[in-house]
């Protein structure tokens, strides 16, 4: 492999880890501020056990998205610095705004929110909760704002005698369709991600009958969360798979195997075909459901793979413009098909819950046990059918991957970062779910009211937290 | 003053700020074990840092990002051509983040102990290659045009070893220990207090000795006398010695400022050193990167000014409240059951 596709997969392997976590902390912050803000206004401990114990896993999960986070930031330099030249007058604004907007809030309200149990008033305390958990969406929105901006470029001319993409319009990038439907798409799927976490996890508490008083809340807090967000990501999802078919239609062909230009196009729920995918051998269809989707009218012609090869060529010159096809049209469907799957189980245990009931069922351990890796293997896909559906572009029309790699990087010290990246990595993940199952197998502890005592001055009493 | 000018000018701010903050978080990282006696010294010292740390490293994050924004030129050339002092600290950082959060979960004497060390090294190891990677800067490093018309460095690794960025290396490593000391005389009580006292006196010195000698050398190497950097280099000894004067009468709070203000001398005078390059090469002076060639466009430039004025000041205010919040000393017999981790015990 040449330096190339050495950083593709670097690439591949930090981001895809990374967003593993992303989504948790996103979700899981909102819970647990809620959590908190509950027993802000009642009183009733069983919501400050919930939001100790929901905050300590939340937590464990956010260290290391933070960490993760730093080689996001820094790659782009390293791996790609030919990209990040032709790029960076506009890129680089939401990376920077995201850092001083979004960041600072972030790891300071939680720096605060951490050790400030019998620091702060408890109101203050639990502002700064939602102060960190706000600073995780905006920090969503910049970076979204960025990748949309690749995805579908605005607000830029060409500097010819530079080389490079220039920023016109700060906002038109930032509140540009792209952007706004992304963030729509991905906010919503993060509300799922934790949810699904807060679910399996009060499920599986509930199985082992502990604190069944504060689980049974939780348990319904996460499935009806799972419900409402699982909507609000279809809709977003249909939206966002109508403007990529007017922005990116290659993307929507390669999602689809679509390879030649039809009207009333149907949607292929499953395909067995050769291992190219350049020939179905066996289809099953939703008739003009494509058509629907991606133009709104069951009518609709949805232009074809081959076509728009042969347009691009009219257009960029010769070359393929053509993404990994079987790879788009499998990772979108294992992004719906997780998404669907995780919301039926919610929607079967919510069900037997009503009236007071207890979920109850072969079923339901081991798709409780599996509810929170179903929205992350959602995102996953997601990420990875938009990421490489738009190749061989890395900013679409403007600047392909091969021409973003960086030159004075050797192949061979692309590969020796990515081994110990991912063997790093790997480690990390290993002690990860280590402290969350011990953490889990411990349950949620007994809480009591405490003072705030330690406010200024100097004195011997045990701090609530410490490290 | 020109747009590249200010920034130039924010982001020599963003470099101070981040060497000042993680600069003693790194020195605290790395005296751990030297100042503790038992756990409960250990757990102290790191709940110094506990509400603080996170934040500090995001002027490192803002450093980046704003370096992208504003210099892409700078930012790409840098980081592509530093490729493996900046994948050794990515790899620090990341080990050293997950141990402050991951280390007190079990009480187990070899899960410390293992964490112990991650946070030794994942402190060393940057506070030793930042001084490295800003000396080989100052010094110039090899760059060239390549093909593709942008300027890029042609340098291997073992280039940027060069004895005079290794001593560059070492006073950064020195003087975030010393820094490091006056935070833990200033946040401790008892027995970590006075053990930081006597160290920061003897660290002091040495970092003394390597940033004068570092000093010296810089200002000789420029081609004529910089008037304004061998102020600011004149400044950061003046102000070192303070630090080590106050500290050695007990003025913890004056010591911890004063070493502060020495890290900022210290390091706008490297950007004034600089200033206009922000890359100078060794190949010749057609081959620097300049605030000129690596800037992006004036309207960037702008856009990103009205966000930074606005942004920062607020950023100040509630990340110097935190400060404000977590006043108090800390002390080892405020650590209840030491030995015991998070997940040790079964619920009550």
């Amino acid at each position: 492999m040449n330096s190339l596709d050495l950083a593709r997969w670097q690439f591949a392997i930090v981001t895809v880890y990374h967003f593993l976590f992303v989504p948790i902390t996103i979700g899981m912050a909102f819970y647990v501020a809620g959590m908190q803000t509950a027993w802000y206004r009642t009183g009733n401990v069983k919501y400050l056990r919930a939001t100790k114990f929901f905050g300590k896993l939340f937590l464990i999960n956010f260290a290391i998205g933070v960490v993760t986070g730093i080689v996001q930031e820094f790659q782009f330099g390293m791996n790609w610095s030919s990209y990040s030249r032709f790029v960076g007058d506009i890129f680089g604004a939401p990376l920077a705004m995201e850092g001083l907007l979004a960041f600072f809030l972030e790891s300071t309200f939680l720096g605060l929110w951490i050790f400030g149990w019998d620091r702060l008033p408890k109101k203050l305390h639990l502002a700064s909760i939602w102060a960190a958990a706000t600073g995780t969406l905006l920090s969503a929105y910049f970076i979204l704002a960025a990748n949309a901006w690749m995805q579908h470029p605005v607000g830029y001319i060409l500097n010819a005698q530079k080389g490079r993409a220039e920023l016109t319009n700060i906002f038109t990038v930032l509140t540009q369709k792209t952007a706004l439907t992304t963030f729509f798409h991905t906010i919503p799927s993060a509300a799922f991600t934790g949810a699904a976490f807060i679910a399996g996890i009060s499920a599986w508490l509930i199985i082992k009958k502990k604190d069944v008083e504060m689980t049974r809340g939780t348990l319904k807090l996460g499935l009806i969360a799972m419900l409402i967000s699982f909507v609000f990501v279809g809709i977003s999802g249909d939206l966002t798979s109508r403007v990529m078919t007017q922005q990116q239609p290659m993307k929507m062909a390669a999602a689809e195997a679509l390879y030649d230009t039809t009207g009333s196009a149907p949607f292929s729920l499953l395909t067995i075909g050769t291992l190219d995918g350049s020939r179905s051998v066996f289809q099953l269809d939703l008739p003009s459901v494509l058509s629907f989707l991606s133009t709104g009218d069951f009518k609709g012609v949805v232009a074809g793979v081959n076509d728009l090869q042969a347009k691009y060529e009219a257009q960029y010159g010769p070359g393929n413009y053509k993404p990994n096809i079987p790879l788009a049209y499998w990772s979108f469907r294992l992004m719906m098909g997780f998404g669907f799957l995780g919301a039926f189980f919610a929607l079967l245990a919510l069900f037997q819950m009503r009236k007071g009931g207890t979920p109850h069922g072969k079923w339901f351990l081991p798709a409780m046990a599996t509810l929170p890796f179903m929205p992350l293997l959602a995102n996953s896909f997601g990420w990875i059918f938009t990421e490489t559906a738009r190749q061989p572009w890395a900013v679409f029309g403007l600047i392909k991957t091969s021409a973003g790699v960086s030159q004075v990087v050797s192949s061979g010290a692309v590969l020796f970062t990515m081994i110990t990246f991912t063997l790093l990595y790997g480690v990390l993940a290993v002690i990860e779910l280590g402290l969350i199952f011990r953490t889990i197998h411990i349950g949620p502890r007994a809480e009591v009211e405490y003072d705030v005592h330690n406010v200024g001055g100097t004195d011997d009493r045990p701090l609530v937290m410490s490290y | 003053m020109s747009f590249q000018s200010v920034w130039f000018l924010l982001i020599a701010v963003l470099w101070v700020g981040y060497f000042i903050l993680e600069g003693f978080d790194f020195g605290v990282g790395m005296l751990l074990s030297s100042l503790s006696r038992n756990e409960a010294d250990r757990r102290a010292v790191l709940t110094t840092l506990g509400p603080v740390w996170d934040g500090n490293e995001v002027w490192l994050l803002v450093a980046g990002g704003a370096t992208f924004a504003a210099f892409p030129e700078w930012y790409a050339t840098l980081f592509s051509g530093f490729y493996f002092p900046l994948f050794l600290i990515l790899v620090a950082l990341i080990v050293r983040g997950v141990s402050f959060e991951y280390r007190s979960k079990y009480g187990k004497p070899a899960w410390r102990k293992r964490w112990d060390i991650a946070i030794f090294v994942g402190s060393a190891l940057p506070a030793l290659l930042w001084g490295v990677a800003f000396a080989n800067i100052v010094r110039g490093v090899p760059l060239e045009k390549a093909s593709s018309g942008s300027i890029e460095y042609v340098g291997g690794f073992f280039n940027l070893l060069n004895p005079y960025a290794l001593l560059g290396g070492v006073v950064t490593l020195t003087v975030f220990l010393t820094h490091g000391a006056h935070f833990l005389a200033l946040k401790t009580a008892g027995e970590i207090r006075i053990r930081a006292h006597s160290l920061a006196i003897r660290l002091g010195l040495i970092a003394a000795v390597a940033a004068v000698g570092f000093l010296v050398w810089s200002n000789a190497m420029l081609p004529s006398i910089n008037t304004k950097f061998l102020v600011l280099s004149i400044l950061t000894a003046f102000f070192w010695v303070g630090a080590l004067i106050a500290n050695l009468r007990g003025r913890e709070g004056w010591a911890f400022i004063a070493s502060s203000v020495a890290i900022a001398t210290f390091v706008s005078g490297l950007f004034v050193a600089l200033y206009p390059r922000v890359m100078p090469s060794s190949r010749g002076a057609q081959f620097d990167l300049t605030i000129f060639n690596a800037s992006s466009s004036n309207y960037t430039l702008k856009v990103m000014t009205v966000v930074a004025v606005v942004m920062t000041p607020i950023v100040l205010v509630y990340q110097g409240w935190t400060y404000w919040v977590f006043r108090k000393r800390v002390s080892a017999t405020q650590i209840a059951h030491p030995e015991v981790g998070v997940l040790d015990t079964l619920p009550q």
